[in-house]
């Protein structure tokens, strides 16, 4: 049987914790067969590409399978071609950006000349801001320049980001902005 | 990149400049590592000592912004020492290419600049063609118009002495490096450089890169593997959002924006489809009109047809030579020329040059969406240092977006490879993928205008079914950007099903019945499946860490781009231990990785001509790489000029101090000095590895925050006891724009360098701090002290040299 270095320790990486014995004076033995179990036993694994340099290190997320669903682990991909298992204290301490309480968890809404925010809900967020994009754009819609040559546009309107999207996500941005006639458009590759 | 990362372990020399890689792309060097324990040699040139150049073979120190005279020693040294590869240079390069009786280059400057436009007229660099209508050639290389000899004699005025004077590398060091790098030449040899915004991020950007250029055609380094010229990108998908187009002059896949002049897609496509009367010459960007129609077709579904232009008319138009790129963005915002704003996942209240006037151009909104993960010094710029919330208008509404992990679709890194993440715990909270964000919002916009509104046609003819259960589909997305037919269509003997997907962008059609949002992924989302989310461990069959079945990879999951020219003009690899694509001479194909083109080598194995071989760089319109280049603004060779603010009031190599096409900003927040006593020493910006960017998605970690906690200034032991500052004290460092406060780090990684017989300090800021985390709100970005200037080709700001004072507060 072909194996692979991950199956590799799929398969003995319990056996190999197990064998090992602190040079504390004490054995480890049970609470790293434990913590392996978690990652393993009520995880879910999925494949994922570090979100911070070019270089696309692969890393294996866990997730809780019970409780709150959120992420126990995340590690170094082995089978991933480029860094074959191996972080950077970034991507090492991924688990931490996605389990952090700073994190924003509702929209937002600070009013004109006001010295705090509000809670939105979506809805209304997503709602108050397709009136101001449609009410600035049709103000300032420019159909035709001095030459009397199409422009179909406004340059009322400016949009920066996101080299932190996924294509998918950038593909679809740039196409709602230029059917709304921005044409100052750019972001990270800018700059 | 031309290659990728696994590539780098085939070279046998690697150049590290304009990039510390050990440290903000870590992982590189596991590649990086490899190739030295094969024996190759690692070169480090960096005004700062850094972690990589701990790990080189060779260092060197040279002045920020100084890079074309280093490199512009090289070529010479190499022409001098005819280290070059002459049958690639021949062969593959525009070399012998007859340049027009108006160049003219003198004093620093080339023909045809205009002083009021700040812009060079480009016509007078043209090439002599011949009757019809291609470049005429000398391939014996004597006419002394060729380029060839230009190049020479552009280059003879950098002399190692010169050179030495302008940079404050020694001579010996600077001859080291020539050497050691010129010998790569040899046919079998390789050599590659890894560069980032250490030379981008200057006015004389595009040409750092282009001096490094003609260097890697001169010695056959490009196409091969260790080869090539390689762009660290700094972000997971600045490479995808690039291709995506999420920039001012550009439509996915390198399409260009059009301009009010051009009114139809006839029109568009006479101007940007380059014609070439050489029929040896693939020209392959004669295929724009079939990926323009694609892409319209995908924007607009049934609504584009033939009789609306495919809807060519509803894309918004840029004026003519105008402008819009990020600095004259904020520029205009500055002027309080906008209303709204998005920061769509970027903080440009740190990010950018200058970027205390982008705090204050924020101020000048009407209203402003912020999305991001963490709350951010560009959401909450209204209650940032020296901001009167009382007095800011502008109204924001700041979402909440996931984290990667917790969504799905792919990401394309630095070598081009497309990788697929999948969705592992659900988005925290009520954040949500940015994904479900945009196309709810034009759901949202759609139902409003079908109430009427003013010219309501793109938007309500914008396809827009990317929902699947309510939520945003990245599958879907996916395979929109790969393209289907739109028709039953039989080419050959294959039939293609409506509605199935394109395998490859070489069959994408013009007439509509294609649709593709970008032609450069067609080919990554077929009916074979995902070929983004590929898993596969086989290496190819020349064993150089292709891993052809890993991942994809774009064009048509080529790794290697312009593989043809590492082999002879027969098809033969120059070095058959490493070789990346070969001719079958009795299969009559290429084997190896994806080759750049199907058709036979430019020669027979009897060394007769094969008039079927097309050239081997198919994305120039004479199919040769350019050691010439007519197309950029600021000159068809590099040439030395200072950054905007410098410390020297001569150029040695010219009568102009500055490079004359630079954009300059006149408002109240854009002063620059240059050779000004206030601001004495160079100033650099750079990362480390425990921050990113701006430092928003690290600087609220604990961890990260933990090891690198404050904004911090790296001076020299001479410079530090020069200003009677100690290790550790908080000191101010202030430019023309700015002041910021930092912890000193007096090193021996800075030294002071010898400019032109005189004593010239330099000093290093990382770039990651704000005032919004940590929250002492003390730790500043360094962009308040960087200035509004750039590159007058990308307009990527000047932000990797400028001058500053450093002082005891």
């Amino acid at each position: 049987m072909d194996f692979t270095r991950r199956q590799f320790i799929q398969v003995t990486g319990a056996t190999a914790a197990g064998l090992a014995v602190s040079g504390l004076g004490f054995d480890l033995k049970p609470v790293k067969a434990h913590a392996q179990m978690l990652k393993t036993k009520y995880a879910k694994e999925t494949t994922t590409i570090c979100p911070y340099c070019g270089v696309g290190c692969g890393a294996i997320v866990h997730t809780s399978q019970k409780g709150d669903g959120r992420v126990i682990n995340i590690e170094g991909d082995p089978d991933h071609v480029i860094n074959r298992g191996a972080l950077c204290p970034k991507g090492a301490a991924l688990a931490q950006l996605t389990e952090n309480e700073n994190r924003l968890t509702r929209p937002m809404y600070r009013a004109s000349y006001s010295d705090k925010w509000v809670e939105l809900s979506w809805d209304n967020a997503l709602s108050a801001i397709a009136q101001r994009i449609k009410g600035t754009r049709d103000a300032t819609f420019e159909a035709k320049d001095a030459k009397g040559q199409a422009v179909n546009r406004t340059a009322a309107i400016a949009s920066v980001g996101s080299a932190a999207m996924d294509n998918e996500e950038c593909w679809a941005y740039q196409a709602l902005l230029r059917a709304l006639g921005l044409v100052y458009v750019e972001h990270q590759a800018r700059i | 990149m031309t290659n990728h990362w696994i590539d780098l372990k085939n070279a046998d020399v690697i150049l590290i400049m304009g990039s510390n890689a050990a440290e903000n792309h870590p992982i590189s060097f596991k590649w990086v590592t490899e190739a030295q324990k094969n024996g190759s040699t690692l070169i480090s040139v960096d005004p700062r000592f850094t972690r990589t150049s701990s790990k080189a073979d060779i260092y060197a120190p040279l002045r920020s912004g100084t890079d074309i005279p280093f490199l512009g020693g090289m070529i010479k040294y190499i022409l001098d020492n005819k280290l070059y590869h002459e049958e690639y240079v021949l062969n593959y390069t525009n070399a012998a290419f007859i340049v027009g009786d108006a160049f003219g280059f003198s004093d620093g400057l080339f023909v045809g600049y205009d002083e009021k436009k700040r812009s060079y007229d480009k016509s007078k660099w043209a090439f002599a063609l011949d009757d019809n209508g291609v470049p005429k050639r000398d391939p014996s290389l004597k006419n002394p118009r060729c380029v060839f000899n230009l190049l020479k004699k552009h280059y003879d005025r950098y002399t190692p002495k010169r050179v030495s004077e302008v940079t404050g590398t020694t001579e010996a060091q600077l001859l080291e490096i020539y050497k050691t790098y010129g010998a790569t030449g040899k046919p079998d040899k390789s050599a590659t450089i890894m560069y980032a915004m250490g030379w981008t991020q200057h006015t004389v950007g595009v040409q750092n890169i282009r001096t490094m250029a003609i260097i890697q055609q001169l010695l056959g380094n490009m196409g091969i593997a260790g080869g090539g010229v390689n762009a660290l990108r700094g972000e997971s998908n600045v490479q995808g959002s690039t291709d995506q187009a999420l920039l001012f002059h550009l439509l996915p896949g390198y399409l260009p924006m059009p301009s009010a002049s051009i009114e139809s897609l006839a029109a568009y496509n006479a101007n940007f489809t380059p014609k070439s009367n050489d029929p040896r010459s693939a020209n392959w960007w004669q295929n724009r009109p079939k990926y323009v129609t694609s892409l319209l077709k995908s924007f607009f579904g049934d609504k584009a047809t033939a009789e609306n232009d495919f809807g060519f008319g509803w894309l918004p138009k840029l004026d003519d030579g105008k402008s819009y790129s990020w600095l004259d963005l904020f520029d205009s915002m500055y002027e309080g020329k906008f209303k709204g704003f998005f920061a769509w996942g970027q903080n440009p209240a740190c990010s950018g040059a200058n970027s205390g006037k982008t705090r204050k151009a924020l101020a000048k909104l009407d209203w402003m969406v912020n999305v991001n993960l963490f709350d951010n010094e560009t959401g909450s710029f209204w209650k940032g240092p020296g901001m009167d919330p009382a007095k800011v208008k502008t109204e924001v509404f700041m979402l909440p977006a996931c984290v990667s992990v917790e969504k799905e679709g792919s990401i394309t890194n630095s070598g081009r490879w497309m990788q697929w993440r999948y969705r592992g715990p659900k988005p925290l909270g009520d954040s949500r993928p940015d994904g479900d964000i945009i196309v709810e919002l034009g759901l949202k916009l759609k139902e409003l205008y079908t109430k009427g509104g003013t010219y309501p046609d793109p938007i309500l003819n914008l396809k827009w079914d990317y929902m699947t259960d309510h939520q945003f589909d990245a599958h879907k997305v996916a395979k929109e950007i790969n393209g289907y037919w739109l028709k039953d269509k039989t080419i050959g003997d294959v039939t293609y099903k409506a509605g199935s997907l394109v395998p490859s962008f070489a069959l994408l059609q013009a007439d509509g019945s294609t649709s593709a949002g970008n032609w450069l992924y067609t080919a990554s989302y077929t009916d074979k499946g995902n070929m983004a989310a590929r898993r596969g461990q086989e290496d190819a069959p020349n064993n150089i860490g292709l891993y052809p079945g890993f991942a994809w990879c774009w064009p048509v999951n080529r790794r290697i781009i312009y593989n043809r020219a590492s082999c002879d003009p027969k098809g033969q690899p120059y070095n058959p231990k490493r070789w990346v694509v070969k001719w079958d001479t009795e299969a009559k194909k290429w084997v190896g990785d994806v080759p750049d083109g199907p058709w036979p080598p430019l020669q027979n194995p009897d060394g007769s001509l094969n008039e079927a071989g097309r050239y081997a760089f198919i994305m120039t319109k004479e199919g040769h790489s350019q050691l010439y280049g007519p197309g950029l603004n600021d000159g068809p060779f590099p040439e030395h000029y200072e950054p905007l603010e410098c410390p020297v009031e001569k150029n040695v190599f010219g009568k102009l101090l500055l490079n004359p096409t630079a954009p300059v900003y006149g408002s109240d927040a854009d002063a620059h000095f240059t050779c000004d006593p206030r601001f004495p020493y160079v100033c650099t910006t750079y990362r480390v590895a425990e921050h990113w960017q701006t430092g928003l998605m690290t600087r609220p970690q604990p961890w990260l925050l933990e090891l690198q906690p404050q904004m911090f200034v790296e001076i020299s032991e001479e410079l530090a006891k020069l200003r009677g500052i100690t290790n550790g004290e908080r000191v101010k460092v202030a430019s023309a724009r700015g002041a910021v406060e930092c912890t000193a780090m007096v090193t021996k990684r800075f030294k002071p360098f010898k400019i032109s017989g005189t004593v010239v300090h330099e000093v290093g800021i990382p770039w990651h701090f704000g005032w919004r985390w940590p929250e002492s709100g003390k730790e500043e970005s360094a962009n308040l002290l960087t200035p509004s200037t750039g590159d007058p080709n990308t307009r990527i700001p000047e932000s990797k040299a400028f001058m500053v004072n450093v002082a005891k507060i």
